[in-house]
């Protein structure tokens, strides 16, 4: 097995356009248990963990750019204000991994049980690929998730990043596993509030053959909220009632399967529970933050 | 002549001395077996069978062989001796002939360069199997039709224990029907071992094991060596509960250096860890207790159904403790009692962490849950009311001769404080809640919950083993002061026996300097690290020793003092290295050691019987008890668990070591909620669905709750320092504690372990009660014991010694 050890992208991309097959390692924390299985036998490995251009994140006007190769650990430390995908990144793992795995890890494995990705899918996000000459092209995230593990990067082509707009208001990641710490998702959820916008979004993890979204039960989400015209009122809620029909609605999105960690109908039922609470706690932090502003 | 130990030595028996082996282990320098290496050394890897059941046909190796990084492949036809080895009965293939009997079992083990080599090479090894049908339901196994795991049947033992008058009458009945799922021992240190041959033809074993002579003896016949041309050294052991008492690695490592005349070097990953070890039987239990109306049991009827799985490893003695123990630390006038173990096409189980006590006290604790609610009596109430004690009669007319504080851990585990009640809101640190650090919970959906369990286990082997452990202790004089040092074959799996050891030496001999010789086949048996044996017995052998030794200084002591004409008045005492007699100083302990001291001693228990036909008999050692009590939170929407205080008294006869008992009771405590919570390999149609960590969950540090332990310490009569095994009763009980208060939390009737979120939240029902199977007692195939009898296991025991 040959390991190559490009110092910027420009020679990355290169060594990816000259030999596609070429497998970009980053944190390792997905690829070398691959390894560790016999699962995959790369010939050739390219590790991307020191490229500069993928460790950085910025705004730009209105957005974020998260480059790949930025860990969890520092989304934690370093991204604060995105309170989803900080929580988010406090569930993967242990310190260790989260040391190590990063974003763009995540994107390339393409699990639906990856728990970044929810939350970018709940942002909306678009995802940055990079490929050799200057070479740059975004996907949204639903175009790029295709499937159980399955990404539309090309073979000549790296991911930059990922990038989403800024939005204004509460929202939150859960995960269900029958482990308190250290596991698998069975089941997770991200629901972001778009104050701006006047919008829900709710992404589900675990629970079908990649994220999937809840455009039903967002629609009812922004309905509810307006007839009760609580847009404009931070103190508002909705109704018990309406709470549990979310919940039933996001459930319904769900296209969840029997498996080892657990059973489609438990997955189900969590995912009406989880939106369920995210939605109650959106409207409990939108309380507090307008309060103590 | 008696020679005193003032208790001036420091770090003596009663201490809380820091482990021996505690430093290096914390900052990773501690080598364990994974880490051994040889010069010139090869790698081992075995191909294993795809199937649960099949004959094999032909097996072709010749493109294995082509790699010139391959230096060996080999098959059962070049195993030289035995053919096949076992702890109890020596039914397992060292490599599959014929047929393969369960998915995971070796076919061909191979010797290469490296581990790369050698596991790309092991793919070119064809097998053409005939795949059979396989029988891979322990209920499906009694059936008359059902497929022949072995020629002679699948019945692998079967216990009938009648006691009193099964037929007497109650005033109030219960019954109940309970699971448990198949728990793996999870060490984090997999098989792994190092076989030098040797210039004598012989050849040496660097392994991780828990009872080197019972490897030996099972390897030598193999190699076809006489015992003492296999040499056995104890390689650091990564935790082991019971899943290094069976052969795993050995003899195909040392067929390997034997054949390549290298070093050969075995190591599972963890994928084949799981195959590569026996696991805790699942079970099947159907229980009816009856008692009066105070609540006084009255007669209990117990059908324990077991899964040993393809060979036979220790289930005959699981069967055998479960049975025996399946009425509870209860007094039950009268029983029927039968127990049955069944091979079946799933991968063998044997010995783990509480021994075939775990599954019974799950079903027996629920039970008097059940007698409490029907009588509307207190659960601690009832047990009280119905604990053994000294000179209680056991189902199976063993009159508890020893201590059996029973009433004493009852009453001191419920007298700890309660958690307080938390804050409603926690800081918002979801941690605190159900699901811990997934975040899905600011306290919606709570439920408190407590249960109580108690429970029993064996100390040392029953049923007329004896497994005694021998002991040598040498005190010579060093460079600076006396040193003593103890050599003895006692595993050290990471339970303690060496700080424990030293401390015995320590205060057998007022020496402060003990040194550990390295364990090894050099010194006699030592028996197993299991059954919570080690400290009574090897500590019990170091003591013998050490009295030896003593009684040896002090009549030098004497004969000098003759030979000078002086008289010596009062007692000689032995402290902190020096010699006094009454009070007046004699002069150091190394002056008397121009020659060193030594000293070899046995130790044997108390002599137990096997049970008759109708399951009678004294086959106990000594019996050590647990009480626990559980506080649960459970998220009821769901379904999550956060366990918040275990609170537990022990009986442990005299703690040598609280700090290690503590340490013994939190890390039992740990695998009991792994049963109750997540724990269990997952079966399918015989292949294992979840053979890594990914999927094999155990508790983290997040899902495990303070455990507030008081130890209880009545001595055990006439067994070293009165202390009884500490490693088990925690495993026993944390199972029932627990799921009793995920019980109380929810009303729900939680029949299985592990308990999955979906049974806390009704999505999925109780598990159905199938009907006790028919007992197999009726004209079929003997069930091995029959054929083999238990005492011939013994025998092959004592042969090998
Ligand atoms: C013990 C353990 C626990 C875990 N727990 C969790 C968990 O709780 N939640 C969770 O989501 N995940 C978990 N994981 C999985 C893993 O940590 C994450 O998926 C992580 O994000 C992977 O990042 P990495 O940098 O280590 O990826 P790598 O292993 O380096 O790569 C993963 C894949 O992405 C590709 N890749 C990486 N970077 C790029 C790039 N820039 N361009 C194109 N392709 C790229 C690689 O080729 C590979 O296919 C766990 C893993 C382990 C070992």
């Amino acid at each position: 097995m040959e390991v190559l050890l490009p110092r910027t992208l420009e020679e990355a991309l290169e060594i990816k356009a000259a030999r596609p097959e070429a497998v970009p390692i980053a944190g390792g924390t997905d690829l070398m248990v691959e390894l560790n299985f016999d699962r995959r036998r790369p010939a050739l490995m390219v590790d991307v963990s020191r490229l500069p251009e993928l460790r950085e994140w910025r705004r730009e006007n209105g957005t974020v750019f998260l480059g790949a190769g930025v860990t969890f650990t520092r989304i934690i430390r370093e991204l604060p204000e995105f309170v989803p995908l900080v929580q988010a990144s406090r569930t993967v793992g242990s310190p260790q991994i989260r040391n190590r795995g990063t974003v763009g890890g995540n994107l390339g494995t393409a699990s639906p049980a990856g728990d970044a990705l929810p939350v970018l899918a709940a942002y909306d996000a678009e995802i940055v690929l990079a490929a050799a000459g200057g070479r740059r092209r975004a996907l949204p995230w639903h175009q790029f998730l295709v499937g159980p593990k399955r990404h539309a990067a090309a073979p000549d082509e790296l991911i930059l990043g990922a990038r989403w707009g800024i939005v204004r208001g509460p929202g939150s990641f859960s995960k269900v596993g029958p482990r308190n710490a250290m596991v698998i998702a069975v089941a997770s959820l991200c629901l972001v509030m778009d104050e701006g916008a006047r919008a829900f979004r709710v992404a589900l993890g675990s629970v079908g053959p990649t994220i999937l979204r809840a455009p039903e039960a967002e629609a009812f989400a922004v309905r509810a909220l307006a007839d009760a015209g609580a847009w404009d009122d931070p103190r508002a809620s909705l109704s018990p009632p309406a709470l549990q029909e979310f919940g039933e609605r996001v459930a319904a999105a769900a296209r969840p399967i029997d498996d080892v960690r657990g059973t489609a109908a438990y997955r189900r039922h969590a995912c009406a529970v989880l939106a369920r609470r995210a939605l109650a706690w959106a409207f409990e932090d939108r309380r507090s933050t307008s309060r103590s502003s | 002549m008696s020679v005193r130990i003032l208790p001036g030595t420091r770090g003596g028996v009663g201490e809380s001395v820091r482990r021996v082996d505690g430093v290096p282990k914390v900052k990773g320098a501690f080598q364990f077996a994974s880490d051994l290496w040889a010069e010139g050394m090869l790698w081992g890897y075995t191909l294993r069978s795809p199937h649960p059941h099949a004959r094999i046909r032909a097996v072709e190796i010749s493109a294995a062989l082509t790699d010139p990084g391959v230096h060996a492949v080999l098959l059962a036809a070049d195993v030289p001796g035995k053919k096949t080895y076992g702890l109890e009965f020596s039914d397992q293939p060292v490599l599959a002939w014929d047929r393969v009997r369960y998915a995971g079992e070796p076919v061909a083990v191979l010797a290469a360069a490296d581990l790369e080599t050698a596991r790309r090479a092991t793919e070119r090894i064809r097998v053409d199997y005939d795949v059979l049908p396989a029988v891979t339901d322990m209920g499906e196994a009694l059936r008359p039709d059902a497929p022949r795991v072995h020629d002679f049947g699948n019945v692998l033992r079967h216990i009938r224990i009648e006691h009193g008058d099964p037929g007497a009458p109650a005033d109030v009945w219960v019954e109940g029907y309970y699971e448990t799922g198949m728990q793996d021992q999870a060490s984090l240190g997999p098989e792994a071992g190092l076989a030098i041959p040797a210039d004598d033809g012989g050849v040496d074993l660097y392994v991780a094991t828990q009872w080197l002579h019972v490897d030996r003896m099972q390897i030598a016949p193999c190699l076809n060596l006489p015992e003492e041309k296999v040499r056995l050294y104890l390689a650091g052991v990564g935790g082991a509960f019971g899943a290094r008492e069976d052969v795993s690695m050995q003899v195909h490592a040392c067929l390997l250096a034997l054949r390549t005349r290298r070093p050969v070097k075995m190591v599972y990953s963890r994928e084949e860890s799981f195959y590569g070890h026996v696991h805790r039987h699942p079970s099947r239990i159907w229980m009816r207790h009856g008692a009066r109306r105070d609540g006084t049991l009255v007669n209990v009827y117990a059908r324990i159904l077991m899964d040993g799985g393809a060979y036979a490893s220790s289930s005959a003695a699981v069967i055998g403790n479960a049975s025996t123990f399946a009425t509870g630390p209860y007094e039950v006038p009268n029983a029927l009692i039968e127990g049955t173990c069944v091979y079946t096409n799933n991968p063998p189980c044997g010995a783990m962490r509480g021994f075939g006590a775990v599954q019974v006290c799950f079903a027996y604790e629920a039970q008097m849950d059940k007698l409490a609610r029907a009588l509307g009596m207190d659960p601690v109430e009832i047990r009280l009311k119905n604990a053994l004690g000294t000179g209680s009669v056991l189902p199976t007319g063993q009159v508890i001769t020893g201590s059996a504080p029973v009433r004493e851990v009852i009453r001191r585990c419920a007298a700890i404080p309660l958690p307080e009640e938390p804050a409603a809101s926690r800081g918002g640190d979801p941690c605190s809640y159900p699901g811990g650090a997934g975040n899905v919970s600011r306290g919606e959906g709570l439920r408190r919950g407590m249960g109580f369990a108690i429970g029993f286990k064996n100390i040392a082997y029953s049923e007329g083993f004896d497994d005694s452990a021998e002991v040598r202790v040498k005190l010579f004089a060093g460079p600076a002061g006396p040193v003593a040092e103890v050599h003895s074959a006692a595993a050290e799996v990471g339970q303690g026996i060496h700080t424990v050891l030293t401390q015995i030496v320590r205060t057998g001999l007022g020496v402060e300097h003990v040194l550990l010789h390295p364990p090894d086949t050099q010194v006699g048996s030592a028996g197993s690290t299991s059954a919570s044996r080690q400290t009574m017995m090897s500590g019990g052998a170091a003591q013998l020793a050490c009295a030896v030794v003593r009684e040896e200084l002090c009549a030098r002591v004497r004969r000098r003092a003759e030979a000078e004409g002086r008289a010596l008045r009062g007692e000689i005492t032995l402290e902190g290295g020096a010699v006094l007699a009454g009070n007046a100083p004699v002069g150091r302990v190394e002056e008397f050691l121009e020659m060193p001291i030594e000293c070899v001693r046995t130790y044997h228990h108390r002599r137990t019987q096997p049970l008759d036909a109708r399951g009678q008999g004294d086959v106990h050692v000594a019996l050590a008890f647990a009480a626990q009590r559980a506080v649960v939170e459970v998220d009821e929407e769901l379904g999550l668990v956060r366990v918040v205080q275990v609170a537990t008294a022990q009986d442990v006869g005299r703690a040598i070591n609280p700090q290690n008992v503590a340490g013994q009771i939190e890390g039992g405590t740990a695998q009991g909620l792994g049963l109750a919570l997540m724990e269990e390999i997952q079966l399918q149609d015989g292949q294992i669905r979840n053979a890594s960590f990914t999927d094999y969950l155990i508790p983290t540090i997040l899902d495990m709750p303070p455990v507030i332990s008081v130890l209880v310490e009545e001595p055990e009569p006439g067994v070293p320092f009165g202390a009884k095994g500490v490693g088990e009763p925690s495993t026993v009980v944390s199972t029932a504690a627990i799921v009793a208060a995920l019980r109380d939390a929810t009303g729900r009737e939680l029949n299985r372990v592990p308990v999955r979120p979906d049974d806390l939240i009704g999505l999925s029902p109780p598990v159905a009660s199938p009907g006790p199977p028919p007992s197999p007692d009726v004209p079929g195939p003997e069930p091995i014991p029959k054929r083999a009898g238990l005492a011939a296991g013994q025998a092959d025991l004592m042969r090998g010694d």
